[in-house]
């Protein structure tokens, strides 16, 4: 049983999908660990840093944008990680580990829907994680717009592909949610860590920067604070999420199993 | 003798080994030709074949590990077969999945449902599946689903969850049906309300494979009965002949009203033995056993009350053609 199903069975009746979203927008509601960590984390580090003295002050070798400019390419990374590592695949694992999915398998309905609605549940706590960073640091942390608007939303539209891309793999590989939790984890904390989220890339000894450049959440990180400053991102930053999209996709595809 | 005959459906004899479709007429819905599956080195199903007509109850019996869940997991192309062949409805389950799953309803084992989601909503997400499917509100009535709409499946009782496991296997409107293990977990009056559920279902024309470990169960609902042992198929037949194939003897217990001489029933072609267990009286035997005790008694005078009559069932077939008990394991498992 792979992937490769059709996705759009003409037996299927199409309003179906939008049955199946609403059942799973209803079970994110009343499970919501993606609502609680992916939204509320991030905007606890929001809360942690208002904290800091100095970060809503411009910084002139910031081209006048505030610290917190700088820093909040790494809250929506953050809110990026949680819901793809942590969110997606505890879900989806959990519905394999309990034969949800297998039961589903027997319906006309392809279970790339549950996949599709479920990345669509994870993409909409993400746009509502972003809204609130976005409201909360313009008006208490002098957030600017980013300078490079269009290299902003492409390295942020290839950074959501990436992330969600590994998050598909980690559900594709995962038997348990037991195994979802443990892959997950082994992702998320190093790959926070070389987006900077303990400590900031530019005060990384410059090997470690290096690393962080080729792992999607360094890129990503990397992309988008050029994009704040004014740069359009680097082609490579840009290329590395791409790949990482793309391996992981594949991988995906391939090793997904609905039991 | 075949071991495959047929029920007495027009256009299955002969179609044996011969292929698919290859008796005009023959209105087989599911259509079984040497399945073979293996887990590693471990052979689930050998060589099995048999076709279910149209309409038909077919029930597949054996101990826990005799291939029973493999070979209907098979058939609603959850499982890829490493060897035979499969028609549903014409339908190949591994060619023609979304055709294949728009007409079958399963109700599987080893599968769940969202446990934050309320009855109402798994059944009317179901129901979104579906082209032509069945009314919501008649499938909730007779599964007595009606009254829980609002209760989330985590919150259910096991019965509970196995009746609304056979609505969402019902709910597409199938034309075949296949039921692993469904009064499993249920108590005995769900457990013949369901029974009663699915005769109707099948006198609207669906054909029904049922998984079962339950004698009773099939005796009462199979048109048909496969026996299966270690992944083979030890006999097919209607469960009368499958118990009569078994040669056991039929007993009739009763208490006479008055004394008479056994010699009155020994005499009798159909009695074996007649014994005395106090004051009841134990006769063996086939045939007609009770109906003529029951008269000669009556010839003299002798009226036998408390009667009781034990039949050879299924589970006597299953021992006298596998030399093994039904329920030798303990559990379930599956595969």
């Amino acid at each position: 049983m792979s992937i490769h199903a059709s996705l759009l069975p003409a037996r299927t009746p199409r309003s179906a999908f939008g049955k199946l979203l609403e059942s799973e927008a209803k079970y994110a509601w009343r499970a919501p660990v993606g609502l609680i960590f992916g939204v509320t984390v991030p905007v606890l580090v929001l809360v942690i840093l208002g904290t800091v003295p100095g970060v809503n002050k411009p910084v002139k070798a910031f081209g006048g944008l505030t610290y917190f400019s700088i820093y909040f390419p790494i809250l929506i990374v953050l809110a990026l990680a949680v819901l793809s590592l942590i969110s997606l695949p505890l879900h989806l694992a959990n519905y394999r580990e309990q034969g949800i999915l297998r039961r589903m398998s027997t319906t006309p309905v392809p279970p790339g829907w549950m996949l599709a609605a479920q990345v669509i549940i994870n993409l909409v706590l993400a746009a509502v994680a972003l809204g609130i960073l976005v409201v909360a640091g313009t008006a208490g942390f002098g957030l600017g717009a980013p300078k490079a608007p269009g290299g902003f939303t492409l390295a942020l539209a290839l950074t959501i592909a990436a992330m969600f891309a590994i998050g598909l793999w980690v559900s594709a590989i995962a038997r348990t949610t037991g195994g979802a939790s443990v892959i997950g984890q082994l992702l998320f904390y190093p790959l926070l860590f070389f987006a900077g989220l303990w400590l900031p890339r530019e005060h990384m000894a410059p090997v470690l920067r290096d690393i962080s450049d080729w792992t999607p959440l360094g890129a990503a990180v990397r992309s988008l604070q050029s994009s704040m400053l004014g740069a359009f991102p680097s082609a490579q930053s840009l290329l590395v999420l791409a790949a990482w999209a793309v391996v992981f996709g594949v991988l995906a595809v391939r090793f997904f199993r609905w039991e | 003798m075949s071991l495959c005959s047929g029920g007495g459906a027009p256009g299955a004899a002969g179609s044996g080994a011969a292929g698919f479709g290859s008796v005009p007429g023959a209105e087989a819905a599911v259509e079984v030709l040497h399945l073979r599956k293996t887990y590693g080195t471990t052979v689930a199903v050998d060589d099995v074949s048999f076709s279910v007509q149209e309409g038909e109850i077919f029930g597949i019996l054996g101990p826990n590990g005799a291939g029973k869940t493999t070979t209907v997991e098979c058939v609603i192309g959850l499982r890829v077969p490493d060897g035979g062949a499969i028609r549903v409805m014409g339908l190949d389950p591994q060619e023609d999945r979304e055709d294949l799953h728009a007409i079958v309803g399963a109700q599987l084992q080893a599968s769940a449902l969202p446990a934050r989601l309320k009855v109402g909503e798994i059944l009317d997400l179901y129901h979104s599946f579906y082209r032509e499917a069945a009314d919501l509100g008649e499938i909730m009535e007779s599964l007595g689903l009606a009254e829980k709409r609002n209760e989330y499946y985590r919150s259910l009782s096991g019965g509970l969850k196995q009746r609304l496991s056979i609505a969402l296997a019902l709910i597409g409107n199938p034309k075949v049906a296949v039921l692993d293990e469904m009064t499993t977990g249920l108590d005995p009056q769900a457990r013949r309300d369901t029974w009663a559920l699915i005769e109707g279902v099948r006198d609207r024309g669906v054909t029904i494979i049922l998984v079962t470990h339950y004698m009773d169960e099939a005796e009462r609902l199979c048109d048909r009965v496969t026996l299966l042992d270690r992944g083979r198929i030890v006999a097919i037949d209607t469960p009368e002949r499958l118990a009569d194939r078994a040669g056991v003897d039929k007993r009739v217990r009763f208490v006479p009203s008055g004394p008479f001489s056994d010699r009155l029933l020994t005499g009798l072609p159909e009695v074996r033995t007649v014994e005395h267990e106090g004051e009841q009286v134990i006769v063996t035997g086939s045939g007609e056993l009770a109906n003529i005790v029951i008269l000669t008694l009556a010839a003299a005078g002798v009226t036998a009350t408390g009667l009781h009559l034990d039949s050879a069932n299924l589970e006597d077939a299953f021992v006298q053609l596998t030399g093994r008990h039904l329920h030798d394991g303990t559990g379930q498992t599956r595969r």
